[in-house]
Order: structure tokens, then C-alpha cells, then sequence
């Protein structure tokens, strides 16, 4: 009864409430995950749509800030400031507590308490294994604010142990071509090395340059990924019958020349949908998702024991469907900008097409 | 079932003909009898069971699922067999939360675990069981074997327990399997292709025996495998690998004598081989195409004409108030579902015969086409059809004889069905039937292709090797519009060009790009700045289809005007004119 007192005397939006520049809290002064550079942020994880260079001060896991100083360089935010995995942290009256989110190295859903009342912000997230980070916890709370990326309930990533079955087996039928896996570059990439490695690949895996230093540091972490070589200056033949893990605005350009006849596999929850595969050319589709899927987050949502919920990016209607019919609170937050480096499959203008555009 | 669905899945994305086979012959190589044999029938399309209704489908997927969200749904996948396949509902898993910690202490057991969401999985558990165990899912025998015995009103419910027990890509699979529309991209030529390829056969050596055999083929793979005799053919009326001819170059004339040859029409329709025979009293009549895939059942009309057992290589044309006419006509005809009365008389079929492979139980393949062709005189003579009639010689003395039939064969007796003629055939005279495509002994000399100068417009990547290049193009011509000249897209092409050439348009592509719209790179394209190709095409046809109310046949990219500004490009008026010319060569 008492939380009842305490949820009259307090609503959920003078705690946390979304602005333009992301969720903000008046009380802590602080954002969560902004879309532009504030005084206070507190980062979630390093993808750059929700880590961005240029804050006064940032709160991150240590990971986070790492793979942040790795993209940015040293000057990426003002001062910084780590915080381990169920470490709390009072800001101005605001207790806030990190958690592993399970959807990258260093990923955390981050809970912020005032007057009795708990919200959970959990950035991305997925509930399911992965060995290059630590698994999601469940945080009970009264407001859960949660990713839409895959709410549709076509979305059900399945095992991503088949997945790598069909690309190993794949590889063994057509050993005189190459295999060019897009993953993104922080956590995919490294996550599809673990399991490659976890399902027995023991073969030298390729890497495109830009996934380098970010792998990099994964190993420095004491993931085990293996033997890894870069494709710079290997020989055309040399590449028949391996693996090569790009960033998927490469699959189709002309780095990917330098492959014999290569096999086009994408590793993303979107790979679930034809459609989606074919229209950009992927001749492997592999269903690996570090986002929760349909079953996931219907299932997060209803664990957590929240009251009401708010939806930031992604299929937003179908899931505040879904929390209405469970007789739940929900709304979408409306946020722009979340989603840039990871909803899509492959960006219009490349890199590597602004490279080549130049004479 | 599994095995087969991940096939099917695989084969759906894949492009290059090789491939497919590999991906078909490496599943044919692993997977046991019988259910194997039940794969290579429902690729070659010889099942025969009920289909499910689109409608049964989506009735199913109503009794189980939020309306609200199957709208969404199936509005963001697009199709409604993946968008079933993928939003069935999981059976029931039993949830077993484990809250990390960090609680108010205040609070219960979380509400929502109620247990009542047939989605439910455990969060924050690595473990959690994954659908679909393997011996719950049916084979694809057993999927086959049922639904060829199943009455019709237990077919829903029947549905609903398979797809229960198969993961996403079974489900996709299974749907298509039922609802017979499996649409992968394998014909069933290619399907045989892969199991012959067991032991480094041909199809054309399945094809011979295919019609002696029925699902599930344990003989054929017995035999492909070592381990029995060849099945025996079996079949009056089989497929004979056909003869082709190799394009001849104006220079190659010089180098053959014309007394060796006999030269005839090249027809503008398609390749087929008619052949007849009897099993016991029964009259056997087969349509092939060129490839041996069995065409029989889109011509009735020309089958009961086959009254002799033999087996003529011919062209099949469609023939009006006896007149050949253009393969435009001839495309109204084919690939039709089914064949009406109302279809056979507009479009009558005609069986022109250049060959003959077998007269009655003589194989009459290693006589020189001279003597061949006698026979075939022989043959439709007594045959006494009109619907099946002589390709007549095109005699020449000389080669420049050939040379002016070829440019005027209205002129060299081709008379009326001129238009139908797209060149002239030449065939030793001492050549034996041999299958393939030897060179040396036929030769085909078409006659000039139609030609313009067309601007290209927009740009798509290939497929497989060209999955980097820009190699397929869409090209216009000039039109008068709203605001003064504009380009109005005329055809697609995606071949033609040398491998430099290619490089060439890529590079061209990717530093004058004005747009994109998806995969698609729109191409600067103005007066004065764009590119010119030099577009051959076989044919013109109206066509609703394309804005500028035209279609072309067999486009393909002749050469690069990067000398030609675009604004002197060709306009929509000269394919106008051109189309008029040839429709009123028809009338």
C-alpha cells in the first residue's frame, strides 16, 4: 500500500520525461542516451545513435566508455565517469542503478528511482545468451521503458545456433567462394565470431578494417573469438572457402570485388522478412538479432511487473497495442533519432560509395 | 521437412543456375529415401493432391491471433503465406522468471505472470527452450502421403498441428507446399538436372526414363547411386536432347563451301519436338520444349494431329488465315493456366516441321540431315495434317543467294510469313542429329536486329558474380512533354555489354548518380550530361505495362555512345513508326 501512496504523490513524468534531446531528468539534471549534446548524459551502450560524442559529463559502464573513446577519440565528452553492473549512484535526489541490458558489451538498462517510484530505461536490450556480454537482468519496476525495434509479432529471431549451422554448412558446399557476412561492427560482428567459435569454426576468420580495433578491444576483454586476420592484402584466391565479417553498407560495393564470387550473407533480426532480404541482394539470410524479439519483449514487458509503459523506437503501435490489451499503460515516446545505426540494414550512401564517388 | 524447407528457403534467395544445382544435388545426396523422392516430385511439380484455398490459410491464422496485430503485420511483410508462417503462435512454454535483484521489497510477484500469453518465454534465462523439436516435425513424406489421403474437412485442422510442430522457414514451407505454389525458381528440367548430377549424368538421361517413373523414385536413385540397372524407359513418346546451332558471323561465310549446306527459315516462335508412339492400344502424343520440359497440355489442339508414331523437331507458330504471325501473337498463347475453346481458335497452333528424329520405331538421328529431310517430306505427306506442315528449303547457289534472302525473305519465297522469319538456318548436308550444340554442322544467321540510341535513366545492381555492379539498366528516348522534351523509359537491359564495358557503365553509374530509391540509383540524365546506349532489340509489341506504351523484345546493350550527347539520342517517334511498320506488315 505504500508505493500506492507514493505513486499518488509522485507521477512518472516528474521524474523522467521525454524532451528533443532525449529522456531527461529535471530533478538529476541529466538525460539518458541523448540525441544531442547536453551537460549530464547517461549512455545506455556505445551504438551511435544512442552514444553521442560532445556531452558535458558522461555515465556509462566502463565498456561503454571505452568503446565510445575508441570511436570518438579521448575527447569524446567533457569528464567521464564509470559505473559496474547494480552499482547505484545518487544524483540530486535521483538514485539511479545500472543493469545489464545483454544487447552489447557493456550494454545496461539504467533505473532511476525517486520518491518510491522506479523506472527503467533499458535502452536495447535482449533476453536471450550471448557470449561477448553479460546477460539481461530483470528489473522489477513501475514505469519500463522499452526498444520497438522487432514488435511485430512476425519477429521471433529463433536459435542462432541454426544460423551459423546454415552459413558453416554453406561454406563447406561452396568452398571455392567466399562468404561475406554483414554484421554492424560493435556487437554483431563479435558476437557472430563467438558463435562461429562456440559452434567448433576453428578457421582464421576475416575482418573488414573497420571492425579492427572494435574486436580488438573485445578480445582485450577476454572474449574468445579466435584466430582473426584482416582481409587487407590477402590474394584473391586466398579467400575462397573463408568467412569475412564487413559492415553490411559493404556487401555490395566494390571492396567486395576483391572476394571470389562471393556469397552475400546478412546476420539481422530484419533478415526474418523476404522481402527485406532481396531487396538488398543477401543471398544468406542469417536471422542473428541482438534486439529482443516479439516473444522477448512481450514477455520482458509483462516480467518486470510495470504498471505502465513507454515505448521509444521501433514498431510502437503494435506493442502499445499489445500492453492495452494486457490492460497495461502505454504510450510511445516519440524520440528521433534512436535506431540509425542499427535499424538499418543498409544505410542509402556508404561509406564506401562516398569513398568511390570521388574521382 | 526441415531439410526440405531449408532448401526450398536457401533456393528462394539464390540466383546463379549452378548454384541451385549444387544446393539440389547436395540435398539429394544427403537425405534418405523416400523422402527425397517426395522432394524431386515437388520440384518437378508432379504431386497431385487438393490445395489449400489463400483463404484457409488466413482463417487459421484469424482463430489465433490479435487482428490489430496481424494488420500490422501483414502489412509490413507484405505476403500472406510468410506473414502465417511467421506470426503462428508458438505452442505453450512454461515461463520461469528470474528477477535480477534490486526490488523495492514492497512489491509482489510481477503481474504480468500470469501465464495466460502463449508467447511467454523466461527472460533472463540463456537457457530457455527454442520451438520445434525435431521429432515433433513431420517429414515431408509424411506431409505427402497424408494429404493425398486426407478428406477435405480435416484439412484445417490437420494444417494447424504440422504448422504447430515446424519452425518459421517449415512453416513458410509447408504453405507452399499445400497451397501448390512453391515458386522457388527451380523448373523441373533443372530439378533433374540435380538428382542426374548423383553420378555425373545428364538430365537429358533422366528426362529419357522420367516418364516410366512415379514418386518417390527409389529406382531412379537406386540406379543414380550404382546400386540397380537403369529403370527401362518405358515410354513411347520420350524427349530427345535436341540439335542447336551456333551464330554465325558474316566472316565465317567465307570460310564454308555452299554446296555442304542447305539453308532454310529461322522461325520466330518456339522450339519444340512433337513426338508420338502407342503403349498397348493406347496413343501416346507429346509437346516438348526445347528443354524437354512437357508442354503437352497447353496444345491439345496440335496433339490429336500426332497420329503417327515418330517424332518431328519443328516450330510451333500460330498460323491465321494462312499466315504465320509474329511471336507477339504467339506470347498471347503460352503460359496460360488453363486453354479454352475460345483461345485454341484465336490462336491457332502450327506444327512446322525441320526435322525428323524417329519414324515409328526407326531412330533416324545418325542419317545425314539430307536423307532426314527426305523422310520428314515422307512423313508429313502421310501424315495428310494441316496443322502440321513442311519448313520449306531456302535454295541458294551461291552465298549471295543466302545473303539476299536473308535481308528480303518476303522477296526468296517466304512470301506472307515474312515477318515471322527472324533470319535463315544453315545445315550441313551430311550432318547426323547431334545432340548439344556442335559446332560445325548448323548454323544460325538472324537477320539484323532493330537498333536505336537510348539514354540511360536508372541503374540496379546484379545478382551473384555482378552483386557489385551496376548492370542493369533502364534506358528512355526522347518525348515532347508538359514542359518541353523529357526522357520516357522504354526498356530494361541487363546484358550485351563486354566485362570492360561493364566496369565502364559501373564506374559511370556510381559518379553521376542524381537519386536512389532503394536498390535503385537514378542517373543523370539531361541533354547535355548522361549516357548514350546503343540499345539492339528483336522486336517492338505495345504494352500497357510500360509508360511509353511499349515493350521491346530481347533488348540487350549493343555499345556505348559516350561520343553522342543525350539530347541527340533517338525519340519516342521513331520506335513509333517502327511499330506501325511492323503491325502493318501483319495486317
Amino acid at each position: 500500500m505504500m508505493s500506492r501512496v507514493y505513486v499518488m504523490a509522485m507521477r512518472p513524468e516528474d521524474i523522467l520525461a521525454p524532451t528533443p534531446a532525449g529522456l531527461c531528468c529535471k530533478r538529476g539534471s541529466f538525460h539518458i542516451d541523448p540525441t544531442r549534446p547536453v551537460a549530464r548524459a547517461l549512455i545506455t551502450h556505445a551504438h551511435s545513435d544512442h552514444a553521442r560524442a560532445g556531452h558535458g559529463a558522461v555515465l556509462a559502464t566502463q565498456e561503454t566508455l571505452d568503446l565510445m573513446r575508441l570511436r570518438y577519440g579521448e575527447d569524446f565528452a567533457g569528464t567521464s565517469q564509470a559505473i559496474g553492473y547494480g552499482e547505484s549512484i545518487d544524483l540530486d535526489g535521483a538514485t539511479v542503478t545500472f543493469h545489464p541490458a545483454g544487447h552489447v558489451l557493456g550494454s545496461a538498462q539504467i533505473a532511476v528511482e525517486a520518491g518510491g517510484l522506479r523506472i527503467v530505461a533499458s535502452g536495447d536490450y535482449k533476453n536471450v545468451a550471448d557470449p561477448t556480454c553479460a546477460p539481461f537482468a530483470l528489473v522489477p519496476c513501475d514505469v519500463f521503458v522499452t526498444e520497438a525495434t522487432f514488435a511485430l509479432p512476425v519477429f521471433r529471431h529463433g536459435d542462432p545456433g541454426t544460423q551459423i549451422d546454415k552459413l558453416v554448412r554453406s561454406v563447406a558446399l561452396f568452398p571455392e567462394r567466399a562468404h561475406l557476412v554483414g554484421a554492424y561492427s560493435l556487437g554483431k560482428a563479435q558476437r557472430l565470431i563467438a558463435l562461429l567459435r562456440q559452434a567448433g569454426y576453428e578457421a582464421p576468420i576475416y575482418l573488414h578494417g573497420a571492425m579492427e580495433r572494435i574486436t580488438g578491444y573485445y578480445a582485450s576483454r577476454g572474449i574468445a573469438l579466435g584466430e582473426l586476420r584482416l582481409v587487407r592484402g590477402e590474394k584473391k584466391a586466398q579467400l575462397a572457402g573463408t568467412i569475412t565479417i564487413c559492415p553490411p553498407s559493404v556487401l555490395r560495393e566494390i571492396w567486395a570485388r576483391r572476394f571470389p564470387e562471393p556469397v552475400t550473407a546478412f546476420a539481422s533480426g530484419w533478415m526474418r522478412v523476404r522481402a527485406r532480404a532481396r531487396q538488398h541482394g543477401v543471398e544468406l539470410p542469417l536471422v542473428i538479432s541482438d534486439h529482443a524479439d516479439w516473444d522477448g519483449l512481450t514477455a520482458t514487458i509483462a516480467a518486470t511487473g510495470a504498471g505502465e509503459v513507454w515505448v521509444t523506437h521501433g514498431q510502437e503501435d503494435a506493442l502499445v497495442h499489445w500492453c492495452v490489451t494486457r490492460g497495461l499503460k502505454a504510450r510511445p515516446l516519440d524520440i528521433v533519432g534512436y535506431g540509425d545505426e542499427d535499424d538499418e540494414p543498409i544505410p542509402t550512401r556508404s561509406e564506401a560509395e562516398r569513398a568511390c564517388a570521388q574521382p | 521437412m526441415n531439410r526440405f524447407a531449408e532448401l526450398l528457403d536457401r533456393l528462394a534467395y539464390e540466383h546463379g543456375r549452378n548454384n541451385k544445382l549444387r544446393l539440389m544435388t547436395d540435398y539429394f545426396r544427403s537425405t534418405p529415401d523416400p523422402e527425397r523422392g517426395w522432394a524431386l516430385a515437388a520440384l518437378t511439380g508432379v504431386l497431385s493432391f487438393p490445395y489449400a484455398k489463400p483463404g484457409l490459410i488466413r482463417s487459421l491464422i484469424a482463430e489465433r491471433t490479435d487482428p490489430v496485430l496481424f494488420g500490422f503485420s501483414y502489412d509490413y511483410v507484405g505476403d500472406l503465406s510468410e506473414t502465417v508462417a511467421l506470426m503462428w503462435p508458438a505452442p505453450t512454454v512454461v515461463p520461469s522468471s528470474s528477477p535480477a535483484g534490486g526490488g523495492n521489497g514492497e512489491r509482489g510477484e510481477p503481474q504480468g505472470a500470469s501465464g495466460d500469453d502463449p508467447s511467454r518465454r523466461p527472460s533472463g534465462d540463456p537457457s530457455f527452450p527454442f520451438r520445434a523439436p525435431e521429432e515433433n516435425s513431420p517429414t515431408l513424406t509424411a506431409v505427402i502421403e497424408t494429404l493425398s489421403t486426407l478428406g477435405k474437412s480435416e484439412l484445417p485442422q490437420q494444417l494447424a498441428r504440422w504448422l504447430d510442430a515446424l519452425d518459421e522457414t517449415g512453416r513458410w514451407a509447408l504453405i507452399k507446399l499445400v497451397t501448390g505454389a512453391l515458386r522457388v525458381g527451380v523448373s523441373a528440367r533443372l530439378a533433374k538436372a540435380a538428382v542426374a548430377a548423383l553420378a555425373d549424368k545428364d538430365a537429358h538421361d533422366v528426362e529419357l526414363i522420367w516418364p516410366g517413373l512415379a514418386p518417390p523414385y527409389l529406382e531412379l536413385f537406386a540406379w543414380l547411386e550404382g546400386r540397380a540397372e537403369k529403370p527401362a524407359s518405358g515410354d513411347p513418346a520420350p524427349f530427345r536432347p535436341p540439335m542447336l546451332a551456333h551464330a554465325l558471323d558474316d566472316a565465317d561465310l567465307a570460310a564454308l563451301d555452299p554446296a555442304d549446306f542447305m539453308g532454310e527459315w529461322k522461325w520466330d516462335g518456339i522450339r519444340v519436338q512433337a513426338a508420338a508412339g502407342a503403349r498397348g492400344d493406347r496413343r501416346i502424343a507429346r509437346l516438348y520444349s526445347r528443354t524437354g520440359e512437357d508442354i503437352s497440355k497447353s496444345f491439345p489442339d496440335l496433339l490429336g494431329a500426332l497420329r503417327l508414331p515418330g517424332a518431328i523437331d519443328g516450330e510451333l507458330l500460330i498460323v491465321r488465315g494462312g499466315r504465320v504471325q509474329t511471336f507477339n501473337v504467339l506470347q498471347q498463347r503460352l503460359n496460360r493456366k488453363t486453354v479454352t475453346d475460345k483461345l485454341m481458335a484465336e490462336f491457332p497452333v502450327q506444327l512446322r516441321a525441320y526435322d525428323l528424329l524417329a519414324d515409328a520405331d526407326e531412330d533416324l538421328r545418325p542419317l545425314p540431315f539430307a536423307a532426314r529431310r527426305r523422310r520428314l517430306e515422307d512423313f508429313v505427306k502421310r501424315l495428310g495434317e494441316p496443322r502440321i506442315d513442311l519448313s520449306p528449303l531456302v535454295p541458294f547457289a551461291r552465298w549471295e543467294d543466302l545473303v539476299a534472302a536473308r535481308k528480303d525473305p518476303a522477296a526468296a519465297g517466304a512470301g506472307a510469313d515474312a515477318d515471322a522469319v527472324e533470319g535463315v538456318m544453315l545445315k550441313r548436308r551430311d550432318a547426323p542429329y547431334l545432340p548439344g550444340r556442335p559446332k560445325g554442322p548448323w548454323w544460325k544467321w538472324k537477320r539484323d536486329p532493330f537498333i536505336i540510341d537510348a539514354v540511360l535513366m536508372y541503374a540496379q545492381r546484379g545478382h551473384g558474380k555482378r552483386s557489385s555492379y551496376y548492370s542493369d539498366y533502364t534506358f528512355g528516348v526522347w518525348t515532347r512533354g508538359a514542359d518541353g522534351d523529357q526522357l520516357v523509359p522504354v526498356g530494361k537491359a541487363y546484358f550485351g555489354f563486354t566485362d570492360e564495358e561493364l566496369l565502364q557503365i559501373d564506374r559511370f553509374v556510381r559518379r553521376n548518380t542524381t537519386d536512389r530509391f532503394g536498390p535503385v540509383r537514378e542517373v543523370v540524365h539531361e541533354p547535355g550530361q548522361g549516357l548514350v546506349l546503343e540499345v539492339a532489340f528483336e522486336g517492338l509489341q505495345r504494352s500497357t505495362r510500360h509508360r511509353s506504351g511499349l515493350a521491346m523484345r530481347f533488348p540487350r546493350i549493343n555499345r556505348l555512345r559516350w561520343d553522342k550527347p543525350p539530347g541527340e539520342a533517338d525519340r519516342l517517334e521513331r520506335l513509333e513508326t517502327m511499330i506501325a511498320r511492323i503491325e502493318e506488315g501483319r495486317s
